[in-house]
């Protein structure tokens, strides 16, 4: 069974349509590489995922639960981290662990958050707050809360996105370990194709809301004529007329 | 219900006010320099006025019971912008907290600040005015749970408001308690207000508090059937504003607002 399932899922807003009637699955131990220029859905994608956006027909279901009318449970079986969206830098790295740990309401919460503090070379900034911290360690304490409740879907959004090259691959060890030691499937969208094709076991490549390519990203450019991914994003974001129905 | 959960609001809201004079500060600040200036004025006023006629409990109670209504609408308004303030709704509505939750973390969050305000406004009024609450006798009890309730009921249709209109709005919910009074004669009998204005008083709970209030000062009993209606009626429109944030909360859902909350979200 995968973790995640989605079927026909399709987001309007007014007269644009930002999610087109895609369908995707992501199991367990697969990170599944969601590419796509700006504007493409990804995020709509995710956020719809996160059930805090409503989606206009369609049905996402996580572990066997339908995130409409089980979204609790459902939730609780997710986690995720955003570029977009540190975590409030009023409150220390510690207390925000603690506060979002309760929310998912992770057992033993004092040793994961010891535990996560430790994988994530944060002990240092246990008391900090997180507003003071740079773009960096706040990514690294975002990535820290999306592990506290062992999600079994994590969706990342550009995780490594305001990272330096040398911590941005420290952080994409972490996270392939965490998904090996879980057995999680992640949702990774990322610009980086050399990061995409190092990490993702699988990418879908989202133009105007649709799936046009969906493959693994090591094979996918030869079979579309292209040399590197990068070569490929490229040509999904110019021309996705020409690859659609490939 | 969690009730776990529920208390995460509470903590996150400890959390702030513990490492923060500037929201510590607040809680009692506003409330001791009135209960300070009310607390003299009734006195030049008791030493000017007709003998016999104490002004401390009619004035300086009113001004208190007013106090703690404004401070328990803020309560839950103030819990809810820190949210609104640190950018925080798509990390808190993307965990498995449910709206029911959040919104009685707010309401917790008041009632335990407002409890602060409420214990330094009578210390300052028993000890430094005289004001005596053994006065209205057990009616405070009615009194105290109308305005706490009106206070909930308001304080969460004003976060609603700011949840649909963007963090700009939180200017509409400041003088909110400001633009009732009038209405429910904190200082004055309602009978002094023109016809229309009293057709107002008479759907807003507070009016029958200090309606009541007077009655007792001048040694007539505080009516109980209109306590109760009060007391009914403020719970009907803590269910009102309760059903008006979660068709907000859908209509953000739908729209994306949650998703990209922002400085102007009027559309």
């Amino acid at each position: 069974m995968p973790i995640l399932s989605v079927s026909k899922l399709k987001k309007v807003y007014g007269d644009t349509v930002a999610v087109d009637d895609i369908s995707f699955d992501v199991v367990n131990n697969e990170i599944v590489g969601l590419l796509g220029p700006n504007g493409a859905g990804k995020t709509t994608t995710i956020n719809m995922i996160l059930g805090v956006l409503m989606p206009n027909a369609g049905n996402i279901v996580i572990d066997g639960l339908d995130i409409f009318s089980h979204r609790s449970k459902a939730i609780a079986r997710t986690n995720f981290s955003a570029v977009y969206t540190p975590l409030p830098g009023n409150l220390t790295v510690a207390q925000n662990l603690r506060i979002f740990g309760r929310l998912y309401e992770v057992k033993n919460l004092s040793k994961r958050i010891e535990e996560l503090l430790v994988y994530f070379d944060l002990v240092k900034f246990r008391d900090k707050k997180c507003g003071v911290l740079s773009s960096g360690e706040q990514t690294r304490v975002s990535l820290a809360k999306s592990m506290l409740n062992n999600p079994q879907l994590l969706l990342l959004d550009e995780p490594t996105a305001s990272l330096d090259p040398a911590t941005a691959r420290d952080v994409r060890v972490r996270i392939r370990e965490f998904v090996a030691q879980s057995g999680a499937g992640v949702l990774w969208t990322s610009h980086n194709m050399y990061e995409v094709e190092e990490v993702c076991s699988r990418v879908l490549f989202l133009s105007h809301g649709k799936i046009l390519l969906e493959g693994n990203p090591k094979t996918l450019p030869a079979e579309h004529g292209k040399k590197t991914l990068e070569e490929l994003f490229i040509a999904v974001a110019r021309e996705p007329l020409t690859l659609e129905g490939v | 219900m969690s009730f776990y959960r529920i208390f995460t609001i509470v903590l996150r809201q400890l959390y702030l006010i513990r490492g923060s004079f500037s929201r510590m500060f607040p809680l009692f600040s506003w409330i001791a320099v009135d209960m300070v200036l009310w607390g003299f004025l009734t006195k030049y006023l008791n030493t000017v006025a007709i003998a016999g006629f104490n002004f401390v409990p009619a004035l300086l109670g009113a001004v208190l019971l007013w106090d703690f209504f404004g401070r328990i609408m803020q309560g839950v308004t103030i819990a809810f912008f820190e949210d609104v303030w640190s950018r925080n709704f798509l990390n808190i509505f993307a965990t498995p907290l449910l709206i029911s939750e959040y919104v009685s973390g707010l309401v917790l969050t008041s009632i335990l600040t407002s409890l602060v305000g409420l214990i330094v406004m009578l210390v300052i009024a028993t000890f430094f005015f005289n004001l005596s609450f053994l006065v209205y006798g057990f009616m405070i009890i009615p009194f105290l749970l109308v305005l706490f309730l009106f206070g909930i009921s308001l304080g969460i249709f004003g976060s609603a408001l700011v949840l649909r209109l963007g963090p700009a709005s939180e200017w509409f919910i400041w003088p909110i308690p400001a633009f009732i009074s009038p209405f429910v004669g904190v200082l004055y009998p309602i009978s002094t207000l023109p016809g229309w204005m009293q057709s107002i008083s008479k759907v807003l709970p507070p009016t029958y508090v200090f309606e009541g209030l007077r009655a007792i000062i001048q040694g007539k009993p505080a009516s109980i059937t209109l306590l109760g209606i009060a007391t009914v009626l403020a719970l009907f429109y803590i269910f009102l504003a309760y059903q008006f944030f979660v068709k907000i909360y859908r209509s953000a859902l739908k729209s994306g607002l949650i998703a990209r909350y922002s400085a102007e979200n009027v559309s």
